[in-house]
């Protein structure tokens, strides 16, 4: 495909990393399922093992249906390449693993989603790894948080719970001074509303169980690398400018000068920890993402109409969506997400624990669950299910109301939702 | 590997074995903006089969101490000291684009020390077009983009390079960036445009090599056609080679160029 110009998001959307097959001529690409690959020769064998040749020999650490997820996910990030993985967390594990090991240091938002808040703050702890967290608003709390043992810093683009949105630029720059890369969580944006990368990122991370697949059906991961950070001198990351034992010397900075990272996060993490993606996911996710453009599209506009209807209802206490101009991150939103603020959002509904519940029982079209970014609009009420042991003083802490209900806006007719959304305050009503 | 070369340090990528200067030996030199990185996968190949390999960084260029070296002539002068810094007194040389201008001036003022010329992705004149050339003053990060939007013929190369899972063109635009960055020289790709587009002595330099040649040449090269190379091709008696692709051929057609540069060089 020679032009004048790059292809745009929708195309690439479409066609970066598979073409139609050369064996076969089949339109859509084939599920490679298949552990492994056969060697033209002993030859063959030892220049693939030896890097020597770009090529396939385990699916643990690649495969061509993986590879082209893989290629085009990095393709609509604007990145180098990218790797799939098990799931979002071994995609974030995956990042963290390949820069950080026993006494190293990361500062993190505090607006995080639970599982990477535990993995951070609980079970990496176990393997030496500390986290400084950071409130992501606090600029100045994230300089003074680098230590000289820091890896990296971490934020979502839209945080948990209240989507507090993260200063990209700002909080890349203190990165960059202090030399350190910038590593994002951006599930609930996808690349389609925003591409961290360029605004200061440098690696990307998402669960791609959400809206890349976006239809609920398969658990994966992707981490993305922009290629961005200059690991050649960085005394900070002997991993990947010193000879590695575990791959006969190999300086990653040196086989690779854009793709350091990702040469080592493959030949070391994939290859030794093993959270590598199906292959039949990885077909699942390149359906899904064929058409997230338009997908997106409707979500925000949905989503927007749902938070427009909310706003207006006498028992909702308060709507935190990034585009109403009463939330803290309003004015970031705009600059960094002018296509929109994503379709994950909480309100808070006046009233008790009980209330909530019966918001939540009444409703027919959302589906209570615990899962964001399916095409079928989502609900959850995080009192009396995620964060049922806890108090309302601790709710509190974490940004939780006794009425707070978390919604996932799916695809449907907007007028239903909002009818079921009606259908429920009422029954919300009479349960107080 | 660290070398000193007309007094600099000068950096050489040497395959991922430790570089022996009594193999026979090939030194791959790359094109504008670029670095030793085009050539890792070629480059451990030919050090596992039996080749001493240098795979250069030019002065400027990532790794290699600047200032960055203005004209062919000059860097053809610095490769074949690059020779004596490394002990080796006979190599084959493989460039691209304009890597492979350096090459062949190289194989043209030391006859006796060139075993083999492989040009690949190449052409002469090598003229870039006014607004390019332009654009890599004013605007150095779009004119890489306008060059990488021009070096690749596909959006699903297979096998990607230097694995599976690398978005070619990100990778491209990435490598050229970080190139620009690294030694803080904004007029870098500008500087090897014009190094590119003032050579003049390619023909006067095809009739003093006395190695055999082989050019390396992509389908679907849009920087450096096809067309481009007949003369030149001609003049130098050159086998050529055909391979699928774009420009940055080696990325988007690895094992076919690896196929070429062992018969070049069997």
């Amino acid at each position: 495909m020679p032009g004048h110009t790059d292809p745009g998001f929708d195309t690439l959307a479409l066609h970066a990393g598979a073409a139609p097959d050369p064996a076969t001529g089949a339109r859509a690409l084939p599920i490679h399922l298949t552990t492994s690959f056969v060697f033209e020769s002993s030859e063959h064998a030892a220049s693939l093992f030896n890097l020597e040749r770009s090529g396939h020999v385990y699916s643990r650490i690649s495969n061509p249906t993986n590879a082209a997820f893989e290629e085009r996910m990095a393709a609509l990030e604007g990145g180098v390449g990218a790797i799939a993985t098990a799931s979002g967390q071994a995609a974030l594990h995956l990042g963290v693993a390949t820069l950080a090991g026993a006494g190293s240091h990361i500062v993190s938002s505090t607006a995080l989603y639970g599982g990477s808040h535990n993995l951070l703050h609980y079970t990496l702890k176990r393997f030496g790894i500390a986290t400084t967290f950071v409130k992501p608003g606090d600029i100045d709390g994230w300089r003074s948080a680098i230590r000289p043992n820091t890896k990296l810093l971490f934020g979502e683009t839209l945080g948990n719970p209240g989507l507090d949105v993260l200063d990209i630029p700002s909080v890349g720059g203190i990165a960059h001074d202090a030399g350190v890369p910038l590593l994002v969580d951006s599930t609930f944006t996808t690349p389609w509303l925003m591409r961290p990368l360029e605004h200061g990122a440098d690696l990307v991370f998402h669960s791609a169980t959400k809206f890349l697949c976006g239809h609920g059906t398969v658990v994966g991961g992707v981490l993305i690398d922009g290629g961005t950070f200059d690991w050649s001198e960085a005394a900070r990351f002997p991993e990947l400018n010193q000879p590695y034992d575990g791959f006969h010397g190999m300086v990653f900075s040196e086989e690779s000068t854009d793709g350091a990272f990702l040469l080592r996060a493959r030949r070391e993490g994939l290859r030794d920890f093993g959270a590598c993606m199906s292959p039949h996911t990885a077909w699942l996710m390149l359906q899904g993402i064929e058409t997230l453009p338009l997908r997106m599209a409707r979500h925000v506009e949905n989503t927007r109409k749902v938070v427009q209807f909310l706003a207006a209802q006498p028992q909702v206490a308060a709507v935190g969506y990034p585009e109403l101009e009463a939330h803290p991150s309003h004015a970031l939103a705009k600059a960094l997400l002018p296509r929109g603020c994503g379709a994950v959002f909480s309100f808070d509904l006046k009233g008790s624990r009980s209330q909530g519940k019966a918001f939540i029982e009444s409703l027919k079209i959302f589906s209570h669950l615990a899962n964001v970014g399916d095409c079928r609009s989502l609900v959850i009420h995080p009192a009396s299910t995620t964060h049922f042991r806890m108090d309302d003083a601790a709710l509190a802490q974490a940004g939780i109301a006794p009425g707070t209900i978390r919604l996932s806006i799916g695809l449907e007719d907007a007028d239903d939702l909002i009818d079921d959304l009606k259908r429920a305050l009422r029954a919300a009503e009479k349960a107080s | 590997m660290k070398l000193n070369v007309q007094g600099r340090e000068a950096y050489a990528y040497t395959g991922g074995k430790p570089f022996d200067a009594a193999l026979p030996c090939v030194v791959f030199i790359h094109g504008a903006l670029n670095d030793h990185s085009v050539w890792t996968l070629l480059a451990r190949w030919f050090a596992n089969h039996g080749f001493g390999v240098l795979a250069v960084d030019l002065p400027g260029h990532m790794r290699s101490a600047g200032p960055a070296l203005t004209d062919i002539e000059s860097m053809a002068d610095w490769t074949l000291a690059l020779l004596g810094a490394a002990g080796v007194k006979q190599a084959a040389l493989a460039g691209h684009s304009m890597g492979s201008l350096i090459a062949l001036e190289a194989a043209a003022r030391a006859p006796e020390r060139v075993t083999r010329l492989v040009m690949l992705g190449t052409a002469y004149p090598m003229a870039v077009p006014k607004a390019l050339l332009e654009l890599s003053v004013a605007a150095p990060l779009k004119a890489i983009d306008r060059v990488v939007t021009f070096s690749f013929s596909t959006l699903a190369a297979k096998p990607s390079y230097p694995g599976p899972g690398v978005w070619l063109r990100g990778a491209a635009r990435q490598l050229m960036r970080l190139v620009l960055r690294h030694q803080d020289d904004p007029t870098l790709f500008h500087n090897d445009f014009a190094a590119c587009d003032r050579y003049t002595g390619g023909m006067n330099a095809a009739a003093l090599v006395r190695c055999p040649v082989q050019l390396v040449l992509a389908r679907e090269d849009q920087m450096t056609p096809t067309r481009a190379t007949r003369e030149i091709a001609s003049a130098l008696n050159a086998a050529v080679h055909t391979v699928p692709g774009g420009h940055f051929l080696m990325q988007e057609c690895p094992d076919g160029v690896l196929d070429a540069m062992r018969a070049a060089l069997a």
